[in-house]
């Protein structure tokens, strides 16, 4: 407990709409804890993306108890605690990458030198080292989604929450930054909320996998990988990743069924 | 740029036809009765009736005293190349031979049309700058505050539904008394009509950020100023230009109309004198130079926005 880096407890989340009230979240309770990598997976409404914005202080719940760095989430997101990537890149098309990267480093402060040292070391981090003056319409998608993970990464903040960061890319570009982004993980040791809809994205990157599902969003398994943090691309056809992939769809299945 | 050339040439040739075309009915009155005074007989003979017959028919019972059509002193309609004449004469012949002259005085003839279309000119700038900072400070507070929108708003609307023409003297009127006279009060009904498409654009261009670039910044805790100066301002830019242009244009007719009942220079007053004078030639080049002015000016900011764009790296 004493690693904790972001507690849920009896999480609830209720959306006044025209047509009566949408449960987006029912007694959510979670514990991520300090370097997890926590996938959250589960069909469109189930309340994951909705979750991770909790967790960022986008959205406010209407019942429970939600902590980040011990903080609420308000607190944590005015203490600058996690770099948020949306699941479109979102580059400013007037900035250059590298100004695209300075853009929070601008907002909160950082001095110019420190700055350029920042896009710098980021960029190298993403394999974007000599990109710094391009454009984003010179880029191919999966590059711009590498720059806005850097500008997530470029004021050091030790939470990384990621909205289907890969979700518009292709299958081999995917696997490629899937790779990529568990190396940044060993190498920064941020703890890091993904959300996806992808089965084996899900069980190839976490540490922990958060099934959900829809009507009310809600939790229905939490699995502990076992799988070692050290990854291959081909562990992926090994019996190991087979069986987490088998549980996590039956916890998919699950979901549905109680509809 | 040889393919638009065709259509270009087509459309032109096709007004100054129409234009020559019309010049023999609008014009059929005066071009007969100076014949009768040069001693034609002319159908039907008696001037009231005359008064009192169509113009089309005039033309078809005259066929063969119609040669003055295009070459009157004070045509109801001009010909085209008599307006030519007029503006080489109140440009480069006055300029260079006049007595006022800048050959001859060093400065623009104040009976030239350089020197009006000068003056209407630096009030429209004047007044679309003016214009121009109010729309986009009206428009800042606008997206900022629902309050503003709320009690702001109408009142921008209403004020354009309002005839110009019928404002002008007004507002003249009223800067005076307050001691404001010159280009001012011109710079302010120009700026009247300019600040409009300014604020409505802006508006649109200062809400063009997506909810997830606006998400992102709340991400970075940001003030407001921070989104203000590097999200909603920068993404408005390209809708900035686009009321930059309609503005500009909207500020030369709000100059020209400050113009028409102050008569001390400027294309509008050139136009109003040449009405008391019966001189059509003088509004008509007045009315081209406008035209002129405002291609010009139009041109300038799209000129300005590519550059701009470009050096956004946006294009």
């Amino acid at each position: 407990m004493t690693d904790a880096v972001i507690s849920a407890q009896h999480l609830d989340l209720t959306f006044q709409t025209g047509d009566g009230p949408v449960h987006a979240l029912r007694d959510v309770n979670l514990t991520i804890d300090k370097g997890d990598f926590v996938s959250f997976i589960g069909p469109s409404g189930c309340g994951k993306t909705t979750f991770l914005r909790c967790i960022a202080g986008l959205e406010t719940p209407t019942g429970g108890d939600l902590t980040v760095n011990g903080m609420t989430p308000d607190e944590a997101r005015k203490a600058r605690a996690y770099g948020y990537v949306f699941q479109a890149a979102g580059l400013y098309p007037w900035r250059t990458i590298g100004g695209n990267i300075r853009l929070p480093l601008e907002i909160m402060g950082f001095s110019k030198a420190d700055q350029a040292e920042r896009v710098k070391r980021v960029l190298e981090l993403v394999d974007l080292a000599g990109f710094e003056k391009k454009y984003p319409w010179q880029l191919s998608g999966g590059m711009q989604q590498r720059a806005s993970i850097a500008r997530a990464l470029a004021f050091d903040a030790d939470i990384l929450l990621m909205d289907e960061p890969f979700g518009a890319l292709d299958e081999i570009v995917r696997d490629h930054l899937n790779e990529e982004l568990l190396k940044l993980w060993a190498r920064t040791e941020k703890t890091i909320g993904f959300v996806t809809h992808s089965i084996p994205e899900a069980v190839y990157l976490s540490t922990k996998i958060v099934v959900m599902s829809p009507r009310p969003g809600r939790i229905t398994d939490v699995i502990d990988s076992p799988l070692p943090r050290e990854r291959p691309l081909d562990i992926r056809d090994t019996p190991e990743f087979i069986a987490i992939a088998h549980r996590v769809r039956e916890g998919l299945r699950a979901g549905h069924q109680e509809d | 740029m040889k393919g638009t050339l065709g259509p270009v040439l087509t459309v032109i040739l096709a007004i100054l036809a129409i234009w020559y075309v019309a010049c023999v009915p609008m014009n059929v009155r005066e071009v007969l009765s100076a014949a009768e005074r040069d001693g034609a007989v002319v159908t039907p003979t008696d001037p009231v009736e005359r008064r009192d017959a169509g113009a089309v028919g005039l033309v078809l019972n005259n066929t063969a005293h119609l040669g003055a059509s295009w070459s009157l002193d004070r045509a109801k309609l001009p010909a085209p190349h008599q307006i030519a004449v007029e503006l080489w004469n109140t440009t480069v012949v006055e300029e260079m031979t006049g007595r006022r002259g800048i050959v001859n005085s060093g400065s623009l003839s104040n009976r030239g049309l350089v020197y009006h279309a000068g003056i209407t000119l630096w009030a429209t700038v004047l007044g679309f700058v003016i214009g121009t900072g109010l729309g986009i400070l009206l428009a800042v507070g606008i997206v900022h505050s629902r309050t503003m929108e709320m009690s702001v708003m109408p009142w921008a609307i209403v004020s354009q539904t309002i005839p110009i023409v019928a404002l002008a003297p007004m507002i003249i009127v009223v800067l005076y008394s307050v001691g404001l006279q010159g280009m001012l009060p011109k710079a302010v009904i120009s700026a009247y009509l300019s600040f409009f498409p300014v604020v409505v654009g802006m508006v649109k261009g200062l809400r063009s950020p997506d909810q997830s670039q606006l998400d992102l910044m709340h991400t970075y805790n940001a003030s407001k100023s921070a989104v203000l100066v590097k999200l909603r301002l920068p993404a408005s830019v390209p809708y900035l230009f686009a009321s930059l242009k309609i503005g500009i244009a909207a500020s030369l007719v709000g100059a020209i109309v400050g113009e028409l009942p102050v008569q001390q220079g400027g294309l509008g007053a050139r136009m109003l004198a040449g009405s008391y004078y019966g001189q059509t030639s003088q509004i008509w080049a007045a009315l081209i130079a406008a035209a002129a002015l405002a291609a010009l000016l139009v041109w300038s900011i799209g000129a300005l926005e590519r550059r701009t764009l470009r050096r956004m790296g946006v294009v």
